[in-house]
């Protein structure tokens, strides 16, 4: 009984979901981006390395995006730079939330000694700073590839979902549908994969897109910086290549403007998609569209009963 | 007081880790950390100072275990290494003169974002539903998606280097005494704006939307309807009732918004040539002068750290509930 | 009852909340009328709709469920009639209530003296602060709890205690209504019968008249004078408490409630005396709300809608006390 209810739940939810405008535009825009990542060989006309045109042209039908100072085209640099920063940040976001799980998840389910060692550790990662470490890392391991980064990224940034992970499996391990998982002898691993995960499915959705975001914003950042494999070819380094070539000084802004305006759009759409997923999951968010004599959400009855369960 | 050295301890055990993480990562890297680090000041240096350094450093022939404690000893004592770009300035000293640009500045731009995002998300949810409620947290949210230091770059392309409207680079124009007289003072302002301004746009869109969906949650308890019920005023309402209480979860934001002033904007400083720490990374960085990148990695780390204690402490006084969990983290 | 004019005058009462799938009636045409300082015990099962009609009358429903007709006057006045500074300035004044979940109904970070002291300066400015401080201190005094405990949080206190204030903060302002939407649901039996007891003095010094709702039977029949049943938005019996027994005219719901054994701590009520659940509101049987649980049902009661029948005290709306009905 309890499956069936929650499968109802979650498959009303992913109906709210495409339903809420906002999580819609995110959506698009994110696939958008997708496929530019997808069929990055069909779409870029010209190899991206290679210095083949006269050097820092504006925008034109031959050069839709102009050139660098190199005089490469910077439309092809950005169509593969998608593909390399949709890579890394949706890879570095997704291994990152599953290390938040691994982690969050079993302390939060085990509780006891292992959830106070598991939950400092997070809580260290958590407060040590991000990107300073990110920098510090950077600057022992040289010549980092743009997917070396991810993994440095991921192994960094997990323990924010660790703890959102921790804070809903505690309370999801003292329902009666897990104690009585439990009782009936099923494997801690079982429970977890069975009972504990498919009730966490939003937060986890909402923790993905989260790290996605902070994934690309710290990649390009990194890159920015030249901390990433210099003939690689990201949004970040395209980036830290207009800095270094004078973009701004030569007024070559279709050089600096296209691959941040692209990691905005990107992280707009995981912003999007998420704050459409917490007006879902949280029912007071929404907002009704009514015309009442009062403001405010109170559902009197049911406040009753919430309580008397609490 | 259960709650007090709870929170210690776990200050004291994250400092650890960041310094053992500092002592550690050179050592964990191919090659020999110590001919990387030191081949840098090969001929810069005396031989004496370079093997004063050295054990500074804990780099030695000595055991990895004496090589920690050593290195645990000079940080302690304060000798936290030479800049090798800087020589022979001490990273100390860099830091000291560093400092004061980035809270300055970052403190400023997090506190107005703090306060006026907050206020607004109080407003918005009070006026549920309204015009500012369906685009401020949208509008403002864009900024927040968006990489800062880009934000950064278009800002100087446009206002600073097209415009002329402020000034692309640096704390202060080199053209003032550095000092307390009102053009050095008007320098810096100016100077600061645009950075500030950077800041500002970046971070509000997480105060207006937390506290405006804490409101909301709030709006929703029964002491809140008690209070609407009893007559208090609207505006008793929402601050003493509501919005007090739906700042408390904010408080962790907070924590996370003034321990970050440090090292939270180091992209900003870089692209604005802003002299405060982070710019100071970022130059360590390019010129591989590990003292220093060690030195504000550390600082950096150092300044988060103390900041969430602190703010662990205020938020015992806020809540009166807090002081007696004491566990809770 | 006499000529007196009532407290509280409800006339044709419904509420709708408004879900994903259209509107739902939680109340459905209630009257009652409240004289001065009476009691009125409001029974029935969780989801029948009587904290919706508590929340209509002090005209605190939001968002979601709205007043969709009738009406409802307290001292001769249409509260919905009030524009919004005058309902601030009325309600409490005129007319208090003592919350469901009384226990979270403090503010957590202010102390019980400041809450008192909003209660009292919102409705009554020109008071010094001497004057509240007294009336505060009288108020303790009242629901038995040590003045010192004004300068406590309410985390400092127990459930009873808290409780205990936040019936002094109702009676702060000398109404001449409380409604007590089940207020001592979450306490334990001994605390619970001390409440009750106090409240009862309370009321008899002060003289408020009482709207107390409950779906516990016994604490109803002890506390009230007169008795309404509410099943699926409608009140479909009134009676008094001398008469709430078994052997007695009773709708057949009311029937099934008094052979039922109601558990004291309970929000959900093991009812033996009716078989079924209660009923979705969305999906409301047709005639008789009550009729696919009812052992009497007749085959009128699936089409027809019964009207009050008046009994000698109160009346019980149900087709058996019709003309033709005969029951006896």
């Amino acid at each position: 009984m309890k499956s069936l209810t929650s499968n109802k739940r979650k498959s009303g939810n992913l109906r709210l979901f495409f339903r809420n405008s906002k999580a819609v535009i995110g959506l698009v825009i994110f696939s958008v981006f997708v496929l530019i990542a997808i069929f990055a060989g069909w779409i870029a006309p010209y190899n991206p390395q290679v210095s083949q045109f006269l050097p820092m042209q504006p925008p034109s039908l031959q050069n839709l995006l102009g050139t660098t100072s190199t005089g490469q085209d910077i439309f092809s640099q950005f169509v593969w730079g998608t593909q390399t920063t949709m890579i890394v940040g949706v890879g570095a976001g997704l291994l990152s939330t599953f290390i938040g799980i691994l982690v969050g998840v079993y302390a939060g389910y085990k509780g006891g000694w292992v959830d106070s060692v598991l939950n400092t550790i997070a809580n260290i990662f958590l407060v040590l700073p991000g990107l300073a470490l990110l920098i510090l890392i950077e600057s022992y391991v040289k010549n980092t590839t743009p997917y070396s980064n991810g993994l440095i990224i991921a192994l960094t940034g997990w323990a924010w979902g660790a703890r959102v992970f921790r804070a809903q499996a505690m309370s999801l391990a003292g329902r009666d549908f897990i104690i009585a998982a439990k009782l009936s002898g099923a494997s801690d691993l079982r429970i977890i994969f069975v009972e504990i995960l498919p009730n966490m499915m939003s937060i986890i959705a909402a923790n993905v897109m989260y790290a996605c975001l902070g994934a690309i914003l710290a990649e390009s950042g990194l890159a920015y910086l030249g901390l990433e494999n210099l003939s690689s070819n990201s949004w970040g380094t395209m980036l830290y290549w207009a800095q270094a070539g004078g973009a701004m000084l030569g007024g070559a802004w279709w050089w600096f403007i296209p691959p941040g305006l692209a990691i905005a759009l990107v992280g707009m759409s995981f912003a999007l998609m998420n704050f459409s997923i917490d007006q879902i999951t949280n029912p007071r968010l929404r907002v009704r569209k009514m015309k009442n004599k009062a403001s405010g959400v109170r559902k009197v009855e049911s406040h009753g009963r919430e309580n008397a369960s609490a | 007081m259960r709650y007090f050295f709870n929170r210690l301890g776990f200050l004291i055990l994250s400092i650890w880790a960041a310094i053992t993480l500092n002592f550690i990562l050179p050592r964990l890297m191919p090659g020999n950390p110590a001919e990387t680090i030191f081949a840098k000041f090969q001929g810069h240096m005396q031989p004496s100072q370079l093997h004063a350094m050295e054990l500074q450093f804990g780099f030695s022939n000595k055991p990895f275990i004496l090589q920690y404690f050593q290195y645990l000893g000079s940080l302690l004592t304060g000798h936290w290494g030479l800049s090798y770009t800087y020589y022979p300035t001490s990273v100390s000293q860099i830091i000291v003169t560093s400092l004061p640009w980035t809270i300055g500045l970052l403190g400023i731009a997090t506190v107005i974002s703090v306060v006026v995002g907050t206020l607004v998300g109080i407003l918005i949810a009070w006026r549920r539903g309204g015009i500012a409620d369906s685009t401020l947290p949208i509008a403002t949210m864009f900024f927040q998606s968006m990489p800062l230091f880009w934000l950064g770059l278009v800002l100087v392309y446009f206002l600073a280097f097209t415009l002329n409207w402020f000034p692309m680079f640096h704390g202060y124009s080199s053209s003032v005494n550095v000092g307390w007289n009102w053009p050095f003072i008007s320098s810096v302002i100016y100077h600061g704006i645009l950075p500030a301004i950077v800041v500002f746009l970046g971070s509000i869109s997480g105060w207006i939307i937390g506290m405006r969906n804490n409101m909301i949650n709030t709006l929703g308890e029964d002491y809140v309807v008690f209070a609407e019920a009893k007559g208090v005023s609207n505006s008793r309402l929402i601050f003493m009732y509501a919005a007090r209480n739906a700042l408390l979860p904010q408080v962790t934001s907070l924590a996370i918004a003034l321990s970050s002033i440090v090292g939270g904007q180091i992209l900003v400083e870089q692209v604005f040539s802003y002299p405060g720490i982070g710019y100071q990374l970022t130059n360590a960085v390019s010129m591989e002068d590990y003292p220093l990148i060690q030195g504000m990695f550390l600082i950096i780390a150092l300044s988060v750290l103390l900041v969430n204690f602190l703010v662990d402490m205020l938020y015992g006084r806020l809540d009166p509930r807090v002081r007696r969990r004491g566990t809770e983290s | 009852m006499d000529e007196k004019t009532p407290v509280l005058e409800i006339k044709d009462l419904s509420v709708s909340y408004q879900t994903p799938s259209g509107f739902v009636e939680a109340v459905r045409g209630v009257n009652l009328t409240l004289y001065p300082e009476e009691i009125i015990g409001l029974v029935g099962e969780s989801g029948s709709g009587k904290s919706t009609m508590a929340f209509a009358v002090m005209r605190l429903l939001k968002g979601e469920a709205t007043v969709t007709g009738g009406l409802i006057k307290v001292l001769g006045k249409d509260v919905y009639s009030l524009n919004k500074k005058e309902l601030r300035l009325f309600r409490w004044d005129q007319m208090a209530m003592v919350f469901q979940s009384a226990m979270s109904a403090l503010n957590p970070v202010m102390t019980v003296e400041k809450q008192i002291f909003d209660t009292i300066l919102s409705h009554r400015p020109q008071m010094s602060r001497q004057e509240v401080r007294t009336r505060a201190e009288e108020l303790m005094d009242m629901v038995r709890i040590d003045r010192k405990h004004l300068k406590s949080f309410p985390h400092e206190l127990s459930g009873g205690m808290r409780q205990r204030i936040v019936i002094a903060i109702a009676i702060a302002l000398h109404p001449k209504m409380v409604i007590m939407d089940e207020p001592t649901t979450a306490l334990d039996v001994v605390v619970q019968r001390s409440i009750l007891n106090q409240i009862k003095e309370i009321q008899k010094t002060e003289k408020f008249s009482i709207l107390f709702i409950s779906h516990d039977f016994s604490l109803v029949a002890e506390m009230a004078t007169r008795v309404a049943i509410m099943y699926a938005g409608r009140i479909v019996e009134m009676t008094d408490s001398q008469t709430l027994k078994l052997g007695e005219r009773h709708h057949p719901y009311t029937d099934g409630l008094l052979r039922a054994i109601p558990q004291l701590t309970s929000e959900d009520v093991v009812i033996e005396g009716i078989s079924g659940n209660p009923p979705d509101l969305k999906l409301l049987p047709s005639g008789c709300a009550f009729h696919p649980r009812c052992a009497l049902a007749m085959e009128r009661c699936k089409t027809e809608m019964p009207i009050p029948h008046p009994q000698p005290i109160g009346y019980i709306e149900c087709h058996l006390y019709s003309e033709e009905g005969s029951r006896g």
